[in-house]
């Protein structure tokens, strides 16, 4: 039975990808455009391209430093959030200026860091964070603030320690609001992974993919890309994994409120 | 049980309570001067108007709330937060739940902060759900239950708290007749079980009178007291004898009357009763 369910699902989620692969195989039969591979030289292209050295020196690297960048922003947004939403002056005098830096565009950055920082993982990471780490924070914020205060004033009155009250309390009402901060996040983190290695950068996929590009190695590029949807897939389905876990219990009550 | 009932000296003193919400133009008043004091052990309900202040005046006393002027005490101290032997069950009580936790969860949490092994957490959660009928709804979500079990969790997690003092803030509002009955049958049984002071409000006449050894009748906004009446009612009380007695009927004709008034007075007719236990 569950199996079945399985395969139903699967089948629900490979039958446009597949069709879209049969139209695209369909629509290279006629002729080869130089831009254009098909989808078995693709497919080889892919496997030659990345499964060798350059797992080991572009790809691994960089998702190494993706990771590290989500780590850190999900971890500074959270605790910078947190302590901006519980504190009203704090977020009075902060938020124009968050906003503001919301709003400048993180490549713009690049050069910047790199002159502070230098060409090298950190600056990498910290421009991925630069970027990833406002919805985060911003979210977090709103979250922090929108904790109800009757279930506050019940903190208060049970006597909870503000250890207890940030554990039991703070963060779990303002989680959903984070979850909805670091999906927000993920898509500009991976963006940010393949800017930062394009500027005076030696190894990564995304100066990988430049350099394919440069040197007009069309299904090299176009495999590349490949990888990098590959990531953002993988990144969005982790993502889901963790989000129902923590947040079955929203859904549930999101359910309940929905019937009544 | 209730003969080993001492009326020692009060427990809980409200001395001309005054309470004006700051707001931009001004503030608002809710409460103006409240004065009266209830004994250790008594259960005393308290009615009102809507928006007579009574929320207010319970916050006051929970110490959730800056007293504008005058003071609350509990057992001889100034109340200025949150005291240690005091629970509280809020009017909207099926919102003070947490709901991303067990409703064993929501009950043991408090147990937490006062410091109590998990062995002892567990075991007074479950006598505590077992007193108000929900043994088997422990591991269940708080939303997953109706709006009178919810009510029933939150008196749960009060009791398990062990209170020397309990404040109800209109607990039984949204529940249907016949849960609101045995959820009345509840308090009593934990009051007289238990021996806390409860001071439990509601808006409900009747259930004023089925319920308290003492009503407090407060005026509309700015709050004094109205009046406050002793229910010399037997303390054994039964849904349907207590409710056909006579005397039930008289006291339930005086306080209906003190609200009518009390709907057009306006904190001008203050009267002074400091102690009718
Ligand atoms: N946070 C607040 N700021 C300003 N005014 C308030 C605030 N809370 C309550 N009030 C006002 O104080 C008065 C008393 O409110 P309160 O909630 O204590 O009444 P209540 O007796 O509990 O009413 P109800 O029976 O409807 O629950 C009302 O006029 C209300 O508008
Ligand atoms: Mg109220």
């Amino acid at each position: 039975m569950r199996a079945l369910t399985i395969l139903k699902n699967a089948a629900f989620i490979l039958a446009l990808p597949l069709l879209l692969i049969l139209l695209w195989w369909l629509g290279t039969l006629g002729g080869t455009n130089f831009y254009v591979p098909t989808p078995l030289q693709l497919i080889v292209t892919f496997f030659q391209t990345w499964f060798g050295e350059r797992m080991v020196e572009d790809v691994l690297p960089s998702i190494g430093r993706l990771f590290a960048g989500i780590a850190l922003t999900i971890a500074i947004g959270i605790a910078v959030g947190v302590v901006i939403g519980l504190f009203r002056p704090l977020r009075r005098v902060l938020e124009p200026l968050l906003e503001f830096f919301r709003a400048v565009p993180p490549p713009v950055l690049v050069p910047l860091l790199m002159l502070i920082i230098g060409v090298n993982d950190q600056m990498k990471v910290t421009v991925i964070v630069s970027g990833a780490v406002w919805p985060v924070l911003l979210n977090t914020v709103e979250g922090v603030r929108g904790t109800d205060q009757i279930m506050r004033d019940t903190a208060r009155s049970y006597r909870m320690t503000r250890t207890q009250q940030l554990l039991h309390l703070v963060l779990p009402a303002a989680s959903p609001q984070i979850l909805t901060g670091v999906r927000q996040s993920l898509p500009i983190a991976l963006i940010l992974m393949v800017i930062s290695e394009m500027f005076g950068s030696s190894t990564g996929l995304g100066l990988s993919i430049l350099q394919f590009q440069r040197n007009f190695a069309i299904p090299e590029m176009w495999s590349g890309i490949l990888v990098l949807g590959l990531i953002g897939f993988g990144l969005s389905i982790a993502f889901r994994i963790v989000e129902r876990r923590i947040l079955r219990w929203y859904h549930g009550l999101r359910e309940v409120q929905r019937e009544g | 049980m209730k003969a080993e009932r001492k009326d020692a000296a009060p427990l809980l003193v409200v001395d001309h309570l005054k309470k004006v919400y700051p707001t931009p133009d001004g503030g608002v008043e809710a409460v103006r001067d409240l004065h009266f004091s209830v004994p250790a052990g008594q259960l005393a309900c308290i009615v009102g108007p809507s928006g007579a202040g009574k929320t207010t005046l319970l916050k006051c006393i929970a110490g959730l709330l800056p007293i504008t002027s005058g003071s609350v005490s509990l057992l001889g101290e100034g109340v200025t937060g949150p005291p240690q032997a005091m629970a509280v069950v809020f009017q909207e009580n099926g919102r003070s739940l947490f709901p991303w936790m067990s409703v064993q969860a929501n009950v043991e949490l408090p147990l937490k902060s006062a410091g109590l092994s998990r062995d002892e957490r567990r075991r007074r959660a479950e006598e505590a759900l077992h007193a108000v009928g929900l043994d088997e709804v422990g591991g269940s979500y708080p939303w997953q239950l109706s709006g009178g079990m919810q009510q029933r969790v939150a008196i749960a997690r009060a009791i398990a708290y062990q209170p020397k003092v309990l404040l109800m803030d209109e607990p039984f509002a949204a529940v249907d007749a016949q849960t609101r009955a045995d959820l009345e049958d509840l308090i009593r049984t934990i009051w007289m079980q238990l021996g806390v002071t409860i001071l439990f409000v509601t808006h409900d006449i009747d259930e004023s009178v089925y319920l308290g050894e003492r009503v407090i009748v407060l005026s509309n906004s700015p709050t004094v007291v109205q009046d406050d009446i002793a229910i010399d009612l037997p303390a054994e009380r039964d849904q349907l004898t207590t409710r056909n007695a006579p005397r039930f009927a008289e006291l339930r004709g005086r306080i209906y009357e003190q609200i009518q008034r009390a709907k057009h007075n306006r904190g001008t007719e203050s009267i002074q009763v400091a102690d009718a236990g």
